[in-house]
């Protein structure tokens, strides 16, 4: 991958990070540490991958997105704000009463495909998504993002069968595997690894990256393209809030918002780290 | 009468798939591993490139039907209605119900009349389920001209619908050549003024036997027939508490939370009225021939009769 565009995307994903943080602490709840495992991945979708339109949200032939893991929709919607679905200042609107902003993701905000936070129904309505581009013959894709702790719901293997019985090369469903849920590390509260062998077990082609480098995701996501005749899953081996020194590989910021002082500390971190990259760019 | 005709609904619901799958080049069907038993095997045959068959996997079904349907499909969604109300009820209520997407819900097997099954088939809690989904329209058709009407009338309403449809073959008691249709309307069967009766589903035909039993014992009964529970015809309803004073609801289904409670409801805030409920008992069922069972859980016109004349009196 071409080094400014590297440069390029890692200042969307700062803006994005920003975002994240911006809206957490105005929401005075919300879920840091899973968006922020999620920004890079999200970043190099919107501004690399995917064919949306800000200007035409329900373009009929648009690449589709479904955030599995909606409790994550602060990554989400930062995403689509840098992207410019809406300003990036609606983000301290986030879960405020009256806001468009929902706690979880809502169909009815541009850019947003699917509500979905229910754990392990995203990715069902990826498939039907997937299933009606197949049965067209649109071009579009789909890509689904769901995280580790996600995967030990039922539905998702459900899921997972079907996309694979219909061969569904359209869907990419990515696992964030920051390896912490809500009680504790994933092996720990109810392991679901081995995850790249369940998915292969199920019929889907497996990919793993390193979510926090564009080279290695540009290198998986274009292999994964020349993929047919199954769905791919993507495992991104992530770091739960990457980018906020204090919050990384800290389960307690899964669903915490951060207070004054810590919002100003990691407000602090993420100018600083933008300020080096528009140096280097 | 000896003549009458006799169809499931499940039945009807098969065949109109597959008559409407023309007009409706969007509209799919998913099922679960029953598509012989919801009867969507015919619709199978006829276009096997528009059924899918999700396996016995229900919750991911009611997804990709969302899916299907966020992505300008009309899925039909089959299963029992154990399942696709029961079980499958938080995927509808927020993968369907809270996008408000264009998903068809067709539930066979509903009401005690599933039979020899027994009771973990035998689902008489989806109509409370449903009724609860904000935006949920509920269609419980009473023979086989209103069920292939409201199949039709589903695709043509933009949202989600929840069709309730049986496995017991029951008279046809609607003209399938004069007969229309109304989401959301209900439909006097006979004018009456010293008791109503709202019925639903295979119950119509047994209210209407009742009236015609109570009309010889010089009682005058109203027969409504509400197809669509949600949203409820209050006009309707509220018409026959003021004409006629006293209702009595007949439904194949709990008495807590379906047709009846909708109609007391309705009734409590717009002219207050007693409201006797025929329906299953808070009880489950159990395994049986239908016809018998539906005897013995009181789902019949003798005992819509008895329920009638105990209303009367007390006037």
């Amino acid at each position: 991958m071409d080094e400014m565009l590297v440069r390029q995307l890692q200042i969307h994903a700062c803006h994005i990070r920003m975002g994240i943080i911006d809206g957490v602490y105005h929401a005075k709840s919300g879920h840091p540490g899973g968006s922020l495992s999620i920004a890079d991945l999200l970043t190099y979708l919107y501004f690399t991958r995917m064919h949306v339109y800000p200007d035409n949200p329900d373009f009929a032939e648009r690449d589709r997105f479904v955030l599995s893991k909606g409790h994550t929709a602060p990554a989400l919607y930062a995403a689509l704000a840098e992207k410019g679905f809406f300003p990036m200042d609606e983000m301290k609107t986030l879960r405020h009463i009256g806001a468009r902003l929902q706690g979880h993701p809502c169909i009815t905000i541009p850019g947003v495909d699917m509500s979905s936070g229910s754990l392990g129904q995203g990715i069902s309505a990826a498939c039907g998504m997937a299933l009606a581009g197949k049965h067209r013959g649109d071009n579009y894709r789909v890509y689904t993002v769901l995280g580790d702790g996600e995967i030990e719901e039922g539905q998702v293997w459900e899921a997972a069968m079907f996309a694979a019985h219909y061969g569904l090369d359209n869907l990419t469903a990515i696992v964030d595997n920051n390896g912490l849920q809500i009680d504790g590390k994933i092996t720990e509260v109810c392991s679901p690894e081995p995850i790249p062998a369940k998915f292969e077990a199920f019929g889907w082609r497996v990919f793993e990256a390193d979510a926090h480098d564009f080279n290695d995701l540009d290198r998986v996501f274009r292999e994964a393209e020349r993929v047919t005749g199954q769905p791919v899953a993507i495992i991104q081996h992530s770091v739960k809030g990457k980018g906020v020194s204090f919050m990384e590989n800290q389960v307690g910021w899964h669903g915490t918002a951060p207070n004054a002082e810590q919002y100003e500390k990691a407000m602090d971190e993420l100018k600083n780290a933008l300020s080096r990259l528009e140096a280097q760019a | 009468m000896s003549d009458v005709i006799k169809k499931a609904t499940r039945e009807s619901y098969g065949e109109a798939l597959t008559a409407l799958a023309e007009k409706y080049p969007n509209l799919v069907v998913l099922d679960a591993d029953l598509a012989a038993a919801t009867k969507t095997g015919i619709f199978k045959k006829a276009y096997p490139d528009r059924h899918y068959d999700c396996g016995i996997a229900e919750a991911n079904m009611m997804g990709v039907a969302a899916g299907l349907a966020a992505a300008g499909m009309i899925p039909f969604a089959s299963s029992f209605a154990m399942f696709a109300a029961g079980r499958a009820f938080e995927i509808v209520r927020n993968s369907i119900g809270y996008p408000h997407l264009n998903v068809k819900i067709g539930a066979t097997h509903a009401g005690i009349s599933v039979g020899e099954d027994g009771a973990t088939h035998q689902c008489c809690e989806d109509i409370a389920l449903m009724r609860t989904i904000p935006g949920m329209t509920v269609i419980n058709p009473a023979d086989d001209t209103e069920a292939r009407a409201a199949v039709e009338a589903a695709i043509l309403h933009d949202g989600p619908v929840y069709c309730r449809f049986g496995r017991l073959a029951v008279p046809v008691i609607n003209d399938p050549a004069t007969y229309k249709f109304e989401l959301g309307k209900g439909v006097t069967l006979r004018e009456g003024t010293d008791a109503a009766v709202i019925a639903t589903g295979l119950m119509v035909n047994e209210a209407l036997n009742a009236a015609e039993t109570l009309a010889g014992e010089g009682i005058s009964v109203r027969v409504i027939n509400i197809h669509t529970i949600k949203p409820l015809d209050e006009e309707i309803v509220l018409k026959a508490a003021k004409d006629c004073g006293t209702i009595v609801t007949a439904e194949e289904h709990s008495i807590i939370g379906g047709l009846g409670s909708a109609v007391a409801e309705c009734v409590c805030a717009g002219c207050p009225v007693p409201v006797r409920r025929v329906g299953v008992n808070d009880t489950f069922g159990h395994s049986g021939p239908a016809v018998e069972l539906l005897k013995q859980f009181g789902l019949s016109a003798e005992h819509i009769a008895e329920v009638v004349r105990e209303a009367v009196k007390a006037k």
